[in-house]
């Protein structure tokens, strides 16, 4: 962890001594750290390219006076500091910058397809979430100790072969089975509820197969483990062992991979997007960096990076409210 | 140096092949033979094929002569898909590489440079960790620019931060271990140690997700070049070739589903295979093995096997709990381990019995067998097993299931691990009140109030809402008692109750279960493997040796009239307050025995002073010596421990004891 | 002459808001001789331990060998080893048994591959094992065997001190007597001055010469191990021999009347995050404050180990013999 974060962290947990509060410091203190780094990082971005990004943009054959001009208004003539902190304002002030190919504030496009983007991977999410929790406790009930060995092996291989699959490719054979041969939902475009279906699932698919499989695995593990063995000394129930004791102990660790699997949902969306025409962030990167766009994509990418920034703290919160004891760890 | 590396890269190899025994590793790596050998030849084979231009054959379906089409030059999609196998594979390989490299430079630098350049790498790789690697690809092709090397590197260093995480955890978990303290002692440098020491140590794990890595690294490609940011034409790779067919995918499905089959193949292949060599690098889990068939895991009821008596405790009539013949087998990869071979005893009420014996001689697994708790795979079977006269053999119903709820108590080793973390300590003690007493939440919440301060925890309606983790060692067994406390126990069986615990904390927790078992008139069934612990607590002391009892004597008989040569043994070779300081220990010489291997005959005997031919061919039975006192031993002899430290006193035999 | 002597040796973990391991101890393991240190889990003698193998970084003070610090350089003699725990993390899995023990012999008399591999052969002859043993690798051993590895591997580099750390605590109680049995042997037969940790008493006993036992970061009473043994000072040793099972007439009887010393008996060791200002003991101790009335001393001042037959942190150790002195203070 950074300086940074320990002094915020030092300083909340001297005021008061619950853990809660420390905890949510060193949390918000990492958070603001890894906000820097994003922003820089975009900022830099455009410096980053060899040669200069205007130039790309427009085109050899564009005259110096009009990249020049155009330099001029991006700022690109500034000293570097300057420019990095008009950036700074401009994000503070909620201005992105220009769009160099359509002229629209970049704010308004990332407003206008935002909502398409976070319907799809929410919806996605939730999903995946639906299926691999009730699967993967399944699974690991029916397997556990080494029971059942060919069902063990065959919900093994099937789950491996889903997840190796990805979403775009999944897309493009759920397009051809469902759209093209069986005609029951349409090939691409958002509009009715029946359009959400494909890009929904194909993007829920793998992502259920890898998490049913991690429940599954710390299903079993949890249920190796010795307050397992104690609730059975109890003589609990099965269904209380495996509700109340086991459940919320592998979904506690199921946790930490299931946020690291929505913050990859949110840039899965980007090529699922462009199967499916779907107009969202996604197919704006992609077409951007294409046209060499790059206010667009700086503006994207900090889009998709809070996002993931976002999903990382809620699971963070979330991990916090179901196991007591991650509040006191240090990470 | 040479030595260690070649034994290393030995076992290494041994490991690997043995993944190839496994039907998923053998699979998987002919799949990825081949997707190799087509990456290599392909190119070279059907160059030529594949960029062949036919105008009159425009965008066709599969036929015969094309089995997968054509694309819109009329050139074969089949023999393109197979030469596209090349740079795919290439490009994956290149980026895996690149990703490798970096991650592990930074990595291993907070293990070489100074605490605080390596605080800062490990900040920013945990930074760069959170966000995902398509995003970081995408921002690194804006940087490299579109196109084959932009995307080689982008990718690269897409998946760098992740292998540095891996890495750089890898790299503490060793760097913890004694032996790099150990090489740090021995004036061993901090590069040396890396290289010596923890590289060989984490260069199976690292290889794995390398391989995996591959995988992933070719479906990232496929992706980058489906949306046109990978390989430009004219050139060619699956995700090009898929982005082309996509258009006409009304048209010619195949043109799409081929390439996408091949980066599934192919992805696939890399993951499986990795998956597979995981698999066998985990440690063999120890019951895994063919062995004996699943059986119930319920104690199953078998004939009586010998005349011997199930208990000699005069206080029969008032057993709590009465066990004959008892066996607990699990299947092993060389057939059946039987940790406990045919225990009988029985345990009056009030009565503290002690269980002794070392690691690997049946104590906890009797124990765990005594409550119904033995695991699938095990098996247990006995001739009887009664706790307050009622049969425990027959099926199970609800009434049993209460009496055991309230009358049959556990304390385990760990207190740490034996309660729920996530549940507060009074929910987890109300829960069996509520079960099997009927009462509700409040009762039973204040029920447990009650039970926690008669195990002497302070401010007990306080600790009720405070989770596990809140209390220390002593205080969370103290709980554990309580719990066990909480209907009105017959019976409290203790596994070494006191061995996580510290000295006088130890203490503390052996008077509370006296007091116990005074004021309530409980019997004490105390599992350790500490005699002189054992001798202190209990009346009676059941020394276990391979699964067995091999002597069953009153406490007060332990320090002068055992009968057994292992008992005996045991007390001499531990040194107490009285040990004579200038005489050498006694020693046991070899090993313990191992229960799946136990030998014929009496299995002490190769460990035995008075061992002679008839105790390697016939195991002796648990027989009445006197009253309350039974041995299993051909050449049962009164002794102290002192009298075996004379016998065994050469220090050759102690030196070569474990040696030989 | 090879001593070992700690001054005023204090080590912190994690920066303003850690903990004290070890608080100001100043301790001497004289030649040839063997200290035992005894202690519960968190008193600090495995982390004391540790920085006298510069393991850990002290925080104060300064450990002395043969009266100069001890900072050896790369490829130099290096006085001092140290045996630890657990047989199974001690020893590199994926080196053979010789090849870990060679790397112990210092590089100024390493010599030729052969003279290196007659030393490693006459070293696990030394402890009890067979030569022919050196191709092995640990995962084919036994704990008590490993454990022996270890010690030859420690006396591979000559030491002149050697630190054994719980190195009997993870053997079986059969295996246990055979390792101890090798440590007295050794130590007596090669004149090696010792730091023998453990949890446990009686094993102490049967090895020290001298005996310090530690609470909370400091070392609360020491002294020849006859004397710590027979005629205990500090109330905390009284408790600790008072716990050996089987020892003296404290049994087991519930029959503890006073509800103030049943309390204090009762008491759970405290947390070395936090530890009780004055005495460290006080809050556990049954002749401290909170069962006799009047010794507010101890919560409010530190004793200082001097004025007893030997050092004795205490107030009250001898009775009333302090209580003057404390009243002074």
């Amino acid at each position: 962890m950074s300086i940074a974060t320990r002094f915020v962290a030092d300083a909340v947990t001297d005021a008061s001594e619950s853990p809660w509060a420390g905890f949510v410091a060193r949390r918000i203190g990492r958070l603001v750290v890894s906000l820097w780094v994003l922003v820089t990082a975009s900022f830099l971005m455009i410096h980053l390219i060899p040669g200069d990004p205007v130039r790309a943009a427009l085109g050899n054959s564009a005259p110096g006076a009009l990249i020049e001009a155009r330099r001029e208004a991006l700022g690109l003539n500034d000293p570097l500091w300057l420019q990095y902190l008009h950036y700074l304002q401009g994000l503070v002030g909620g201005n992105l910058g220009t769009s160099m190919t359509s002229d629209l504030p970049v704010a308004q496009v990332i407003g206008d397809r935002l909502p398409a983007t976070f319907e799809l991977a929410g919806l996605a999410f939730l999903l995946a979430v639906l299926i691999s929790v009730p699967v993967g406790a399944l699974m690991g009930v029916l397997t556990r100790g080494g029971r059942r060995r060919r069902t063990e092996l065959a919900f093994t291989s099937t789950s491996i072969v889903v997840a190796a699959i990805p979403e775009f490719l999944l897309a493009v054979g759920l397009v051809y089975f469902f759209a093209v041969q069986l005609g029951w939902f349409p090939v691409a475009g958002r509009s009715d509820a029946g359009s959400y279906v494909l890009p929904v699932v194909s993007m829920a698919l793998g992502s259920a197969a890898i998490l049913s499989r991690i429940v599954r695995v710390e299903m079993l593990s949890v249920l190796g483990a010795d307050y397992v063995r104690t609730a059975r000394a109890k003589r609990l129930p099965n269904w209380m062992i495996y509700f109340r004791h086991a459940l919320p102990n592998a979904l506690t660790a199921t946790l930490t991979i299931g946020g690291l699997m929505l913050s990859a949902m949110v840039a899965g969306t980007v090529l699922v997007e462009n199967v499916f025409a779907w107009p969202g962030l996604g197919s704006t990167i992609v077409s951007s960096i294409l046209a060499k766009d790059y206010p667009v994509v700086q503006g994207v990418v900090l889009v998709y990076g809070l996002g993931v920034l976002l999903v990382n703290l809620l699971v963070d919160i979330a991990l916090g409210m179901l196991d007591p004891r991650s509040t006191i760890k240090e990470s | 140096m040479s030595t260690s590396k070649t034994a290393a890269t030995a076992g290494m190899a041994a490991r690997w092949l043995a993944a190839l025994k496994t039907p998923v590793g053998a699979v998987s790596a002919a799949m990825l033979l081949s997707v190799l050998t087509l990456a290599v030849l392909a190119p070279i084979l059907w160059s030529g094929q594949a960029e062949e231009i036919n105008t009159r054959a425009i965008l066709q379906g599969p036929s015969p002569e094309h089995p997968v089409g054509t694309d819109s030059l009329g050139r074969d999609l089949f023999f393109r898909l197979l030469v596209a196998t090349g740079l795919s594979v290439k490009l994956a390989l290149a980026a895996t590489g690149i990703g490798v490299c970096v991650g592990l430079v930074l990595g291993a630098v907070p293990s070489l440079l100074s605490r605080r350049i390596g605080r800062l790498v490990t900040a920013f790789v945990n930074i760069a960790v959170a966000f995902p690697g398509l995003l970081l690809a995408m921002f690194f092709a804006v940087i490299f620019g579109v196109g084959q090397t932009g995307a080689v590197l982008a990718i690269g260093f897409a998946t760098a931060p992740s292998f540095a995480r891996l890495t750089q955890t890898l790299i503490a978990t060793q760097s913890e271990r004694d032996f790099i303290a150990a090489a740090k002692l021995a004036g061993v440098g901090r590069v040396q140690r890396l290289i010596r020491h923890i590289l060989p140590n984490i260069a199976e794990p690292l290889v794995v997700t390398a391989t995996i890595g591959a995988g992933s690294s070719l479906l990232a490609f496929a992706g980058l070049s489906f949306l046109g940011l990978g390989v430009q034409p004219p050139a060619y790779d699956w995700g090009r070739l898929l982005n082309e067919g996509l258009n006409d995918i009304y048209l010619h499905p195949m043109a799409a589903l081929a390439p996408g089959l091949a980066v599934v193949i192919a992805g696939l292949a890399f993951n499986l295979f990795g998956e597979a060599v995981a698999k066998t690098l985990g440690a063999p889990t120890p019951f895994a093995g063919k062995g004996a068939a699943p059986q119930r895991v319920r104690p199953t009821a078998v004939e009586s096997s010998a005349d011997v008596e199930p208990s000699t405790s005069s206080r029969e009539s008032s057993a709590v709990l009465t066990v004959s013949d008892l066996f607990v087998s699990f299947p092993g990869p060389a057939g059946p381990i039987t940790p406990v071979r045919g225990v009988s005893f029985s345990l009056a009420q009030g009565e503290a019995v002690g269980v002794v014996g070392e690691s690997g001689s049946g104590k906890t697994q009797t124990a765990l067998a005594l409550a119904q708790l033995v695991e699938y795979p095990g098996s247990v079977t006995a001739s009887r097993l009664e706790f307050l006269g009622q049969d425990q053999l027959s099926s199970p119903s609800p009434a049993k299931r209460q009496l055991l709820g309230t009358s049959f108590a556990m304390v385990f080793q760990d207190p740490m691990k034996s309660f729920n973390p996530t549940m507060r300590i009074g929910t987890q003690l109300a829960e069996v009140a509520q079960r099997h007493q009927g009462m509700n939440r409040r009762q039973a919440l204040a029920r447990a109030a009650d039970r926690l301060r008669a195990v002497r925890v302070p401010a007990a309606e306080r600790r009720l809402r405070q989770y596990p983790h809140e209390f220390s060692g002593g205080m969370r067994q103290r709980a554990m008692i309580g719990m066990g406390i909480m209907g009105n126990p017959a019976l409290i069986v203790a596994d070494e109750p006191t061995t996580a615990l510290d000295v006088t904390v130890q203490q503390q927790v052996l008077r509370l279960l006296s007091t116990i078992k005074e004021e309530n008139n409980v019997a004490i069934l105390l599992i350790s493997h500490d005699l002189t612990l054992v001798g202190q607590v209990c009346e009676r002391v059941l020394v276990m040796y391979a699964g067995r009892i091999v002597e069953d004597l009153p406490a007060t008989d332990l320090a002068e009239r055992s009968l057994h040569p292992y008992t005996q043994a045991l007390l001499a070779a531990v040194p107490d307050m009285e040990t004579d300081r200038n005489q050498p220990l006694a020693v046991v010489p070899g090993r313990p025995a191992d229960p799946s291997n136990v030998p014929a005959g009496c299995a002490f005997a190769s460990r035995c002073p008075k061992a002679d031919d008839h105790c390697t061919r016939e195991d002796p039975q648990l027989v009445q010596q006197e009253d309350g006192h039974r041995v299993a031993c051909w050449h049962p002899s009164r002794g102290t421990g002192q009298r075996v430290s004379v016998e065994l006193k050469l220090p050759a035999a102690a030196l070569q004891g474990e040696a030989s | 002459m090879s001593e070992l002597r700690f001054e005023q040796v204090s080590v912190r973990f994690g920066g303003r808001r850690g903990m004290t391991a070890v608080d100001g101890v100043d301790l001497t393991v004289p030649k040839g001789q063997v200290v035992g240190l005894v202690g519960e889990s968190g008193s600090g003698k495995s982390t004391l331990a540790r920085a006298a193998a510069s393991l850990t970084p002290l925080s104060a003070g300064q450990i002395l060998f043969n009266g100069r610090p001890l900072r050896p350089k790369r490829g130099e003699h290096r006085p001092l080893q140290m045996v630890f725990q657990d047989p199974h993390s001690s020893l590199n899995p994926r080196m053979s048994i010789g090849d870990s023990i060679a790397e112990g012999i210092p590089r100024a008399g390493r010599g030729d591959a052969a003279s290196r591999r007659a030393e490693v052969e006459r070293l696990l002859g030394l402890v009890g094992l067979d030569p022919q043993r050196a191709s092995s690798y640990p995962g084919q051993m036994s704990g008590g065997q490993l454990q022996r590895v270890a010690l030859a591997r420690a006396l591979a580099g000559q030491p002149e001190v050697i630190i054994a750390d719980e190195i009997t605590s993870a053997l079986d109680v059969s295996v246990q007597g055979t390792v101890l049995n090798l440590v007295r042997d050794l130590q007596r037969e090669l004149n090696l001055s010792m730091l023998f940790i453990s949890h446990n008493l009686a094993v102490v006993r049967y090895v020290a010469d001298a005996i310090a036992v530690m609470y909370l970061g400091r070392i609360v009473e020491q002294g020849p191990a006859e004397q710590i043994l027979s005629n205990p000072q500090h109330p905390y040793t009284k408790a600790l021999l008072a716990a050996v099972p089987g020892n003296g007439s404290t049994g087991l009887s519930p029959g503890m009347s006073d509800p103030a010393v049943q309390a204090v008996s009762d008491a759970e060791p405290a947390d070395p995050h936090h530890p009780p200002t004055g005495c460290r003991y006080h809050l556990r101790c049954p002749i401290g404050p909170l069962v006799l009335p009047g010794r507010d001393v101890c919560r409010e001042a530190d004793p200082e180990p001097e004025g007893h037959s030997h050092a004795a942190a205490c107030h009250f150790a001898d009775g009333s013999l302090m209580a003057g002195k404390a009243g002074l203070l």
